[in-house]
């Protein structure tokens, strides 16, 4: 028999129940799905991350206490806690050491646990600004600039100013038609006098990056307390040629400072561009793992869908089986025609899985501000696992349909 | 009622089956439908086919129309023999030899009737302009040329059941089996089947017509009764008085 006659003969049998292989495709569509999907996005962003997008800014690198990807649990994550803190005067020692070898040394200390609500004049911010404190190097580190007033200087931070420079939203918010610079603003009870604020930034990975208020590291101390903090450096070479060498001389520089002994291992985390992507394609692997596993089992569901809705339509048409058998299709026609129809109800599912996973992962993407790309193997990869799905789970209800009795079948009703 | 022209000459034999026999295991106990029946059908006959229900009719048809294969006994189609057939050969000899007729017409009920003519040239592989065509002539044929595109329950029973005729001729058989084709249907619209059957007898179909009314079999050139699975008698004509014993 032809195959456009059986291809003709399965769309027709699905047409008549719309509504029932609807369901059972969109089974398959959702395993595909959230596969395509997610390869997708992840596939966009590491592209990205291979071909040039830097996570911190040009030549930066950075010594925290908690490295980057902190997904291991138990006791990985009990080594990291159980690290002496980062403290203000390790990091003073070190930015001593460092100065002059590097173009900038940011100090930064945030605090998470403060949800920042700023007031002026009774009105007030949304409660989610973040707190920071840091130095005149925070700026640049971060990629942030200054909108209009100034930057924090030196003298603030020796001073312990009560000085601040605010994000945009805060802006926004308390001073919409004047101006915010030299107005103070109340915040967790305490009173700070506004020197800047940062141009826009916009979000990035879905968080505003407009929620921020900068004050001296020092005065952030007296306010919100030293104790329990641990202090993030980050240190900007003067070159891409330097950085190497600046690279090298800061990590000496920060185990004089945490006065660590030659045999000593490092105790704390280096975060270069370089160590973010691994870190990043790491935990790449760990969700494409469970994008992988979560899809299996939604198409091992949906298969079984499949065979489920196979056996339905068997019995439901023997009658038809029957006929047929008495004018001459052979048990292989059969087979076939009931073979066709699962692949085919697969297969349009998995296709429909695939279009909408790539296009809501490139939008995805599209929002963490990665290159859009195609992922031919995920796709190809998709049309022969529904394949193997409609063929899988499609056998036994076709081989049942095939192996009726033509005496049987048609006297049926 | 026509004449039966009884003198008109034999054609080479068709169907020939000798002592056949057919088990059925139900549980512990065995059914023995046909206890060795022997029956020679030649080209171009009208053969009715009439027992009561138990006789070991329906068995005999399906033997007949190739859908089972018997216990025992030599069953030959066109000089070939049939009952060591494997499926796909007797699904073959369906497609080709044998058109059938059911008494609910077994029309595929989402398909058009040119679609439902089509069928047994779709498994006979014939290429799709000419099964158009030859499902279209034959619906002609039949008289419902104007009709090819509807859906069965678009249609009268007895326009159902000449699309079946139709479909059982488009691949020009060597016979066509009737099981009661008239039993799901009006006595006057059943005369309407009944003479496209003697239609297609005249223009030299072999018909195997298998009832239980005698009025129907009377139609038939030759009648055949069986009891308990064996042969009672084999007439030709239609005799009134054994098929008034017979059916009881």
């Amino acid at each position: 028999m032809l195959f456009k006659e059986i291809i003709k003969m399965a769309l027709s049998s699905l047409g008549v129940n719309k509504l029932r292989s609807s369901l059972t495709m969109i089974g398959i569509t959702i395993g595909v799905f959230s596969v395509i999907s997610v390869m997708t996005a992840i596939g966009a962003l590491q592209y990205s991350i291979e071909h040039g997008i830097s996570f911190l800014g040009s030549n930066i690198f950075q010594f925290a206490k908690y490295p980057a990807n902190v997904s291991a649990s138990g006791d990985v994550r009990e080594k990291y806690r159980n690290r002496r803190n980062i403290s203000y005067q390790q990091a003073l020692h070190y930015y001593r050491l460092m100065e002059g070898e590097a173009r900038e040394i940011c100090l930064k200390c945030f605090a998470y646990e403060v949800k920042g609500q700023a007031v002026y004049n009774g009105v007030k911010t949304t409660p989610s600004l973040l707190i920071v404190g840091s130095n005149r190097s925070f700026l640049t580190a971060n990629a942030f600039t200054l909108g209009y007033g100034r930057n924090l200087n030196d003298e603030d931070v020796e001073l312990s100013r009560r000085v601040i420079v605010v994000g945009k939203m805060v802006e926004k918010r308390l001073f919409p038609h004047e101006t915010p610079i030299n107005k103070v603003i109340r915040m967790s009870g305490h009173t700070y006098t506004i020197v800047g604020v940062l141009a826009e930034k916009g979000t990035a990975f879905g968080q505003s990056q407009d929620d921020i208020c900068i004050m001296p590291i020092t005065r952030f101390f007296e306010d919100y307390g030293e104790a329990k903090r641990t202090v993030n450096i980050a240190t900007q070479a003067f070159s891409a040629d330097t950085y190497n060498r600046t690279f090298d001389k800061a990590i000496g520089a920060m185990r004089i400072a945490r006065g660590l002994r030659a045999d000593q291992e490092n105790d704390f985390e280096i975060y270069s561009n370089d160590s973010l992507k691994s870190a990043f394609v790491s935990i790449a692997g760990v969700v494409r793992v469970g994008a992988f596993v979560i899809s299996f089992i939604a198409l091992v569901a949906a298969g079984i869908g499949i065979m489920n809705i196979m056996l339905v339509s068997v019995t439901e048409r023997t009658k038809e089986i029957g006929i047929r058998k008495s004018i001459g299709a052979r048990s292989r026609d059969i087979l076939r025609q009931f073979l066709t129809e699962a692949v085919f109800i697969s297969e349009a599912g998995g296709i429909l899985g695939i279009v909408l996973g790539i296009i809501v992962g490139d939008m995805l993407a599209a929002w963490l501000q990665a290159e859009l790309i195609f992922p031919y193997g995920w796709a190809i990869t998709g049309v022969l696992v529904c394949s193997a799905i409609g063929i899988g789970f499609g056998l036994y209800p076709a081989y049942r349909a095939a192996s009726l009795d033509p005496i049987e079948a048609l006297r049926y009703e | 009622m026509e004449t039966r022209d009884l003198t008109r000459p034999r054609g080479p034999i068709v169907i020939d089956i000798e002592n056949i026999t057919k088990d059925y295991v139900m549980g512990e106990e065995t059914v023995r439908a046909l206890r060795g029946v022997s029956l020679k059908i030649h080209r171009n006959e009208y053969i009715a086919i009439m027992g009561p229900s138990g006789s070991g009719k329906s068995t005999l048809m399906n033997m007949l129309g190739c859908l089972d294969t018997p216990t025992s006994g030599r069953y030959e189609f066109n000089g070939k023999n049939v009952a060591e057939m494997n499926d796909d050969e007797l699904a073959a000899i369906r497609n080709r030899e044998i058109g059938f007729v059911f008494q609910t017409f077994n029309l595929l009920p989402r398909s058009t009737s040119l679609r439902n003519v089509e069928l047994p040239l779709i498994y006979a592989g014939i290429d799709p302009e000419t099964r158009e065509q030859r499902a279209a002539e034959v619906l002609a044929d039949v008289g419902l040329g104007d009709r090819i595109h509807h859906k069965p329950n678009e249609l009268s029973g007895g326009q159902r059941q000449r699309v079946a005729v139709a479909r059982a001729l488009v691949n020009r058989p060597s016979i066509i089996l009737a099981d009661e084709p008239t039993g799901n249907l009006d006595s006057k619209t059943g005369e309407e089947i009944m003479a496209l059957f003697e239609d297609l007898y005249q223009r030299g179909n072999t018909i195997i017509l298998v009832t239980h009314e005698r009025d129907i079999a009377a139609h038939a050139r030759r009648t055949v009764h069986l009891r308990d699975g064996l042969i009672e008698s084999d007439h030709a004509g239609f005799i009134p008085e054994i098929d008034m014993a017979t059916v009881g």
